[in-house]
């Protein structure tokens, strides 16, 4: 049951990708930056994705302190993941977008930045995870960072930006305008690239769950 | 007043343990040495591109020679289980890990106040003319610092690779704070006094004190015995 | 009441359950020895009795209250693998240390008399680093008894101890169970913890596979329970 549902959902997303691609390929270059412009239906839901994902780790981590239900923990784990591989892929097209429209990979622009410190922040956590042995105490501790790190967030991002506006620079995103057709076509590719988010989650929540399970094995061989 | 009492008691027997040996504080001092050191080969250390850059290279050192303080924390209680011994003690959690931090911070304190006046003797910089800002800059970023690290600390401390793990974590954590210590810091050693333009780092910098400190003190019992 | 009363008691590591519904007591006055092969449980399950970690689900109690609560803490001595003294202190500062955070009412004073009794007080200013083993050991034994615990939870006690160090320990548990206060030990050691048991419990995978009074067999022959109950 639980298998048909991920195959529709991922189904749909697929469809929707490929639909999305097609329109967006046909839209006319954008006036000021060109055909370069077009990789905002990438990197910005790729972004709000990797920030869901975020809000998602903070609230199964909360619950997995509150409940000790490892079903929390996985998910969190997943979702870190997931969200750190869409922040990767918003780091990427930022950064390509940068060399097109700028001639340069980093520009130190305030929401890559942004994007990249997160990136490090939650990176940490599965470093944390990775070094931890035994399964309650790794659970416990992951969650406790990832409150500190979900709390970080809104601090490095209105900071960087203050510290980006005391040193002026061109400003990034700004000498394109979106036009007002290509928001429907935004709106759904937004959903197709969450429901991939979607999708990944759920397959690697499984992967945790066996995961568990197969440990919880190996210990119990053990105590024989 | 019992918390408090259980808080200075902790703190003196940490500062009392690490005194006796000067090991950790010795490593951190040696290492802020070096660094400043190393850093006046980086670049060329006239007064002008020094005190542009002023803030930052300082709070690189602290943060550096502070990570060996903080990672000797915890692992200070992992010689004959003595964490045990306090985790069974009618103290609270809160206590602990507040009689811990404030230890860390008088270290911490102890070993940036002496790298700064050597700052200023290596790169001929008058950095006092703004003291008191710049004293408070330097408590409430370190206090950051502390809490974080000291937090980390009890996470990292059974863990491999412990030694390396701690400024891993701590570090990105930071990023806003140290941010914000490095601007106010460098306008300071220019001479520039906190104003409008720069108090926004100020605002931040106490908010992420006071922020951090409380989840710490609310999360700490969960980490110390967990689950 | 009980001074010690455990009632079904899981612990999780992970989903693996390293104790499994277990449910023991121990009434003021009793001396409860938990035995088993390694990995059996025993040192799971008493840190959890004191106080280390939560039980994934069941219910702890020391005289009615949980391990976690201050004042219950103040009730409980704990001897665990490790000596829990600090080596860059010395012996006397060591125990003030700890008489302060039990809030004694003259942790001075008090610290004086264990390290007397247990035979320290002429290095009771010596660095614990520059004693020899069977000295920390002592040191370790004077830290838990120093706040007259009522109930002593203590993880393979008579392990690794030197002489001089049994004879300490045995001496001030005979003491203490003669005062009436309770003792929860974990133990291969079955020699020494039989002849001070009152009780015995037998873990096998996580579970208690007896529980009962000490009986004159079990001293006689201290492999007889696990003759009897150990595989079963």
């Amino acid at each position: 049951m639980r298998d048909k549902i991920l195959y529709i959902i991922g189904a749909v997303a697929l469809i929707l990708l490929a639909r999305d691609m097609y329109l967006i390929t046909g839209f006319p270059a954008e006036a000021n930056q060109g055909a370069i412009f077009k990789i905002i239906f990438f990197h910005v839901p790729m972004a709000i994705t990797a920030l869901t994902c975020a809000m998602v780790a903070f609230v199964a981590s909360i619950l997995f302190l509150i409940t000790k239900n490892f079903q929390y923990d996985a998910l969190a784990v997943a979702v870190t993941e997931v969200g750190l591989a869409f922040l990767a892929g918003n780091l990427i097209t930022g950064s390509i977008w940068g060399r097109v429209a700028w001639g340069i990979w980093w520009a130190w622009d305030a929401r890559l930045t942004s994007a990249l410190v997160c990136w490090l922040l939650y990176a940490g956590y599965l470093m944390l995870r990775n070094a931890i042995e035994e399964p309650t105490q790794r659970a416990t501790f992951a969650a406790v960072f990832s409150i500190f790190a979900f709390i970080d967030v809104p601090i490095v991002i209105f900071s960087i930006k203050w510290w980006r506006t005391q040193h002026p620079q061109p400003v990034f995103w700004g000498g394109g305008s979106f036009p007002p057709d290509w928001s429907a076509v935004f709106g759904w590719q937004m959903l197709a690239i969450l429901l991939v988010g979607v999708v990944f989650t759920a397959v690697r929540l499984r992967q945790e769950q066996f995961q568990r399970e197969i440990d919880s094995l190996r210990r119990m061989a053990h105590a024989l | 007043m019992a918390f408090v009492r259980q808080v200075l008691v902790i703190m003196a027997k940490d500062l009392r343990a690490e005194l006796r040996t000067k090991e950790a504080i010795n490593a951190s001092l040696s290492f802020a040495l070096v660094v400043l050191l190393l850093f006046s080969f980086a670049f060329d250390p006239s007064e002008e591109t020094t005190r542009e850059i002023s803030g930052g290279l300082l709070w690189i050192v602290f943060a550096f020679a502070g990570t060996l303080l903080l990672n000797r924390s915890f692992a200070r209680e992992l010689n004959n289980d003595c964490l045990d011994a306090l985790i069974s003690a009618p103290i609270s959690g809160a206590a602990l890990f507040l009689g811990k931090a404030l230890a860390n911070y008088v270290l911490v304190l102890a070993v940036e106040l002496i790298a700064l006046p050597l700052f200023g003797v290596f790169y001929n910089v008058r950095w006092t003319s703004q003291f008191w800002q710049l004293m408070m800059v330097i408590a409430l970023a370190t206090w950051g610092m502390t809490v974080t690290g000291t937090m980390f600390s009890a996470l990292t401390v059974n863990i491999r690779l412990r030694e390396v793990m701690l400024p891993i974590l701590n570090f990105p954590i930071l990023i806003p704070a140290l941010l914000g210590a490095m601007q106010l810091t460098s306008a300071l050693v220019a001479g520039k006094p906190i104003a409008a333009d720069n108090d926004a780092w100020l605002k931040m910098l106490i908010g992420f004190d006071v922020m951090y400190t409380a989840v710490s003190v609310f999360l700490v019992e969960t980490v110390l015995v967990g689950g | 009441m009980n001074a010690v009363a455990v009632e079904d008691v899981w612990k999780f590591y992970g989903d693996f359950p390293a104790l499994r519904n277990v449910s023991l007591s121990a009434a003021p006055g009793a001396c409860l020895a938990l035995i088993g092969r390694n990995g059996a449980g025993k040192t799971t399950l008493l840190r959890t009795i004191a106080g280390f970690s939560r039980p994934g689900k069941g219910k702890i109690a020391i005289f009615g209250n949980s391990p976690r609560d201050t004042a219950t803490r103040r009730l409980m001595g704990f001897i665990g693998h490790g000596i829990s003294v600090y080596d860059e202190l010395s012996a006397l500062e060591n125990l003030m240390l700890f008489g302060k955070l039990y809030g004694l009412a003259d942790p001075k004073k008090t610290a004086l008399e264990w390290l007397e009794r247990t035979g320290l007080d002429r290095v009771k200013d010596g660095l614990v680093r520059e004693f020899s083993r069977g000295m920390r050991q002592r040191l370790a034994v004077a830290r838990a008894f120093l706040h007259s615990p009522k109930v002593l939870l203590l993880d393979e006690p008579f392990t690794a101890l030197d002489d001089r160090a049994i004879a300490v320990l045995q001496r001030l548990l005979h003491e203490a169970l003669s005062e009436g206060k309770t003792i929860v030990m974990s133990t291969h050691q079955l020699r020494e913890a039989l002849e001070l048991a009152t009780h015995v419990a037998l873990l096998n995978r996580g579970q208690v596979a007896f529980h009962g009074p000490r009986t004159a067999e079990m001293v006689a022959d201290p492999g007889w329970v696990y003759a009897r109950y150990g595989e079963g």
